[in-house]
């Protein structure tokens, strides 16, 4: 059934990073980007690699599940690897026709593919290990400081949690509007891209149609509901960091320590 | 003095055309009055267009009146700085069970309502704990309300409003997107918070069955009361409220036709027992 869709790629077992708060997963992604942003050396990229297996490891999902994104920048990967590749200047090592590959060529496109693939996978982790509310919840409390420069971190994030929620009812109607239209005789399947295009107007518009009808619906339920913004609202279940958080913290500073050492020292 | 109680009320639907003139001005609701017990069952009924969803959106001033007030205890409903409190007095659970639930999970729902009034989180766990009790769903607390049925979510969706405390419940037509199983779960459910809880209860329906068991049947038509009584009294004028475009509950139907073809049987008959009851000594 259309329902029963799981939203994300959360990927639900129980492991240590699965119980960590959003909060300390969110920055520990942020840690891992910047310290692939400063790596300049293999050493670097060598630490880089420990902090990603040994995060892979605890999270006790199945690794086939970490390289699916990658299919999604495979196309990207291949252009910058190669561009880097056969247009870095430097000790030319092989040569043919107008393309020449250079040992400087060789290492930069190497770091640049490692990087790409680090930045995927890493954030890939955090996903897979935190439910798409949690992460809602993380996102709110953790930007809760540009609610200083009148930006509605709390309405952005409650519109984020209705938007996961419509999601499968939407598609459940739409569905539901294709074969009341198939029934009709509409066609969605033959014809090119640009005919099937245009036999999906028919479609959008009494989804729309009724998308608005839901959202004045749910707002009259939410008003009669007492919501009335984010000031003075209370949480069932208020982030708590607990003592794996903390540790966790603290290795996240080890790990950074020892990246800038990296870098600056060799 | 009454927990609802409307005085000359009028409500207005004002249609305007672009250029912010009225175009055209509808009176769903028509100077009436009403003044409602607290603990009360009471059904609202009405074909379409008379006036009774129009009506249970002034119970907690998602509309006000275009004239006349209406006042919850001693709330008015136009109050601004009093909307809050009135809101946590009187919930009210619509038809649409998709379009009112607003937690991805059956729990996080219940708890919208208290997390919005600012209930601290101990307090709340109790609360969601007993409302998911009181309509039955405890089983469901850990589920997506996407898998539920629709009498379900209609049970989740009452159970959010139970979370607030309030004096009095207002059901716009809750089951007129459900099955018939649906319907029987959740008129049971809101019948026992309505006897045991002793909640005011403001039932907005069509179906006729549903409102055998209310302590008061008030029936609209074109934004007036026309009849309002116990359901024994309503129910016994079964050619008025077959000129308003309503039916009466089959039992009552067949009651009032064995009564037409000759046989003396007592008006206002609601239930099969009652029938069977009334109908074995003639027969004998």
């Amino acid at each position: 059934m259309l329902r029963d869709i799981t939203l994300g790629q959360y990927y639900p077992v129980d492991s240590f990073i699965h119980r960590l708060d959003p909060r300390t997963k969110l920055f520990g992604t942020m840690i891992f980007i910047i310290s692939l942003f400063i790596a300049d050396s293999w050493l670097s990229y060598g630490l880089a690699t420990v902090f990603l297996v040994i995060a892979i490891g605890l999270s006790k999902v199945p690794v086939k599940f970490m390289l699916k994104g990658l299919k999604a920048v495979l196309v990207l990967l291949i252009i910058s690897v190669s561009f880097n590749l056969f247009l870095t200047d430097g000790e030319v090592l092989f040569k043919f026709w107008i393309f020449k590959i250079t040992r400087e060529g060789i290492r930069v496109s190497l770091f640049m593919g490692m990087r790409l693939i680090f930045l995927i996978v890493g954030s890939s982790v955090m996903t897979l290990t935190t439910t798409p509310n949690a992460l809602t919840d993380g996102l709110e409390k953790s930007l809760g400081f540009l609610k200083a420069v009148r930006i509605p971190v709390h309405e952005i994030s409650m519109m984020m949690s209705i938007a996961l929620r419509f999601i499968p009812i939407l598609i459940e109607e739409t569905d539901k509007i294709m074969k009341a239209q198939m029934a009709r005789g509409a066609d969605f399947e033959s014809g090119n891209i640009i005919q099937k295009a245009k036999a999906m107007v028919p479609l959008l518009v009494p989804l729309f149609i009724s998308a608005m009808r839901r959202a004045t619906d749910l707002a009259m339920a939410m008003e009669a509901r007492c919501y009335h913004g984010g000031d003075g609202r209370t949480k069932l279940k208020p982030l708590k960091y607990k003592r794996e958080d903390i540790l966790t913290y603290l290795y996240y500073l080890v790990y950074m320590s020892i990246c800038i050492a990296v870098v600056f020292c060799f | 003095m009454g927990i609802v109680k409307a005085t000359k009320l009028i409500f207005d639907y004002i249609t305007r055309d672009e250029a912010d003139n009225v175009e055209d001005v509808k009176r769903a609701i028509n100077n009436l009055n009403i003044d409602i017990t607290q603990g009360d069952f009471v059904a609202v009924l009405g074909h379409n267009g008379s006036g009774k969803s129009t009506f249970a959106k002034h119970l907690n001033g998602i509309l006000l009146p275009t004239e006349g007030t209406v006042f919850i205890s001693d709330l008015n409903t136009a109050n601004d700085e009093t909307l809050l409190d009135l809101r946590k007095m009187v919930g009210m659970v619509f038809q649409n069970p998709d379009n009112q639930i607003i937690g991805n999970v059956v729990e996080e729902d219940v708890a919208f309502g208290p997390e919005n009034i600012g209930i601290p989180t101990d307090e709340m766990w109790k609360r969601v704990d007993a409302a998911l009790e009181a309509v039955g769903m405890t089983a469901y607390r850990y589920k997506s309300p996407n898998k539920l049925s629709g009498g379900q979510k209609q049970r989740v969706a009452i159970a959010g409003i139970m979370a607030m405390k309030p004096k009095c419940i207002v059901l716009d037509e809750p089951t007129a997107m459900l099955d018939p199983n649906g319907r029987k779960e959740v008129i049971k459910t809101v019948l026992e918070l309505n006897k045991k809880e002793n909640i005011t209860v403001i039932l907005i329906t069509h179906y006729m069955e549903e409102v055998i068991e209310a302590d008061r049947v008030i029936v609209m038509d074109e934004g007036k009361i026309v009849m309002d009584g116990t359901p024994k009294e309503v129910f016994s004028h079964v050619e008025e409220l077959k000129k308003l475009r309503l039916d009466v509950p089959s039992t009552t139907e067949l009651a009032y036709e064995l009564k037409q073809a000759g046989l003396k049987l007592p008006d206002g008959i609601l239930t099969l027992d009652e029938l069977v009851d009334n109908l074995l000594p003639i027969l004998k």
